[in-house]
């Protein structure tokens, strides 16, 4: 998805926690990040780092259901669950294409169904399952620039 | 006393007719085969306008099964909270309407006290009795609460990533079983061997938090490691729901003897599961409990709950926060 980022190996389900910690210290309102992978890829693993690290006291639960979940943080974080959604009609009729200007962190998890919605700025983290615990995480280089500043 | 009730939270649109809180004269929901075949039309999986267009219809049904007029509703009972809020919006702003075009009260219910009183919907015998101990599972909640009184509730446990129905639903989609995955794995595990594959149970022995998406990882790594057989899929799913379901009652069987309580109750459309039920009831026997259980169809996402909710929060008007206020808002993430 991302064309060009800088890989992670991680190791355990505690590193991939540190590793969006980290992200969640450095990001800024209207920030969006598109998460890519499988089922049991981590990315609520990497999510609840990020809210973390956004400051967020709640636990992180799964938002596929209710599809947005908002949690109070250093900066709002909605994140947003497209799993069950089918058509980019359904997306915008739920009215989630606003919250990308409001002043939060989105977190969008099946963000490719956005299609023709999806905003001209997105920071793509890919996750890759290589053993029980794991994981390859490919984050743009546009986010992980600000890490080393 | 009549209440008309009116649930739009997440993909279900639901009217219902309850009287006295107790006796459900009419429980419509828009998925209903019956309602399909007098309204036709095909319904999205989700889609806030679908609300907008069924809404009206599926009210008038309610009221027609009921065999009574808005002149003979004393009050509407609505979801505020949680859901999304554009759909959300679609039934607040119905029962608002009725609420000021017949002047009647509108009582705000939080969906998930919604869950909880549809085991007063059961008693035909007896009126169930605080306190008592929730076990609430469906696709969106998992949660352990303590019922102490109307409204008067202590969230013992929560799930803190995926929900129970949630898990069912990613383990059925990722072995290509079909959806809803609560049912598929339901049958299929009835021919396997629950303990042929030993999955963690996490936090088992931690309070009363849950955990399931470790359950889940659990499996796909589990898969990835062998090809699988169309024959060993019994034992997989059989395994992996075992995981669940004792991890759900020996939580909520621990918070019940924790907390000195008598009474266990199950709530949330998980509640169908067959293997849930019987364990629930056998290990409630054992300890002494007794165990409560609804018919499923308020199991489920439903209007009538929410009429029972909407009549002892009336009777009870203390808890009305904006009694007959036609300014309420949708809460998409409303707390207990």
């Amino acid at each position: 998805m991302t064309n060009e980022g800088i890989l992670y190996h991680l190791k355990s389900t505690e590193e991939t926690f540190a590793l969006g910690k980290k992200l969640g210290v450095v990001l800024e309102a209207n920030d969006i990040i598109a998460l890519h992978g499988d089922l049991g890829a981590g990315k609520t693993t990497l999510t609840q780092g990020i809210a973390r690290g956004l400051d967020v006291k709640d636990f992180v639960a799964s938002p596929t259901f209710i599809i947005i979940n908002e949690y109070a943080g250093r900066l709002p974080l909605f994140h947003i669950d497209l799993y069950r959604l089918n058509q980019e009609v359904e997306i915008e009729n739920l009215g989630i294409t606003e919250y990308f200007q409001r002043g939060g962190v989105c977190v969008i998890e099946w963000a490719e169904k956005l299609g023709e919605l999806k905003p001209a700025q997105m920071h793509e983290i890919s996750l890759k399952i290589l053993g029980d615990n794991e994981r390859e995480i490919c984050v743009s280089s546009d986010l992980t620039a600000r890490l080393t500043v | 006393m009549f209440i008309v009730a009116i649930e739009t939270s997440c993909d279900e649109t639901a009217a219902a007719v309850v009287r006295d809180g107790q006796e459900v004269l009419s429980n419509v929901i828009s998925s209903q085969i019956e309602f399909h075949k007098k309204y036709g039309g095909i319904v999205p999986e989700v889609a806030a306008r679908k609300h907008i267009e069924v809404i009206n219809p599926v009210i008038k049904e309610a009221l027609e099964r009921a065999n009574v007029g808005f002149g003979d509703i004393n009050a509407v009972a609505v979801t505020y909270g949680p859901g999304l809020v554009g759909s959300l919006l679609v039934g607040l702003c119905a029962a608002k309407a009725i609420a000021w075009g017949r002047k009647i009260p509108l009582v705000e219910v939080n969906h998930l006290e919604g869950h909880i009183y549809a085991n007063f919907l059961n008693s035909k015998s007896k009126i169930l009795s605080f306190p008592f101990i929730s076990l609430l599972v469906s696709g969106g909640h998992t949660m352990i609460i303590l019922v102490k009184g109307h409204g008067e509730y202590e969230t013992l446990g929560r799930t803190r990533d995926d929900a129970a129905g949630e898990a069912f639903d990613k383990v059925a989609r990722f072995l290509g079983l079909g959806y809803p995955g609560g049912p598929v794995i339901d049958k299929l595990a009835k021919r396997g061997n629950p303990a042929a594959i030993k999955f963690p149970r996490p936090m088992m022995d931690q309070g009363y938090d849950f955990s399931f998406s470790g359950i889940k990882t659990a499996v796909v790594n589990y898969v990835s490691r062998l090809t699988l057989h169309a024959s060993q899929v019994p034992d997989l799913v059989a395994s992996f729901q075992e995981a669940i379901v004792e991890t759900l009652v020996e939580k909520t069987i621990r918070a019940a003897k924790d907390r000195n309580v008598q009474i266990v109750t199950l709530a949330g459309g998980v509640s169908a599961n067959s293997s849930l039920r019987s364990r629930l009831q056998k290990r409630g026997q054992k300890e002494g409990l007794e165990v409560i259980i609804p018919p499923f169809e308020y199991c489920t996402d439903n209007a009538a709950m929410i009429g029972c909710a909407g009549y002892y929060k009336f009777i009870n008007s203390s808890l009305v926060i904006s009694h007959s206020s036609l300014s309420l808002s949708p809460v998409a993430s409303l707390r207990l």
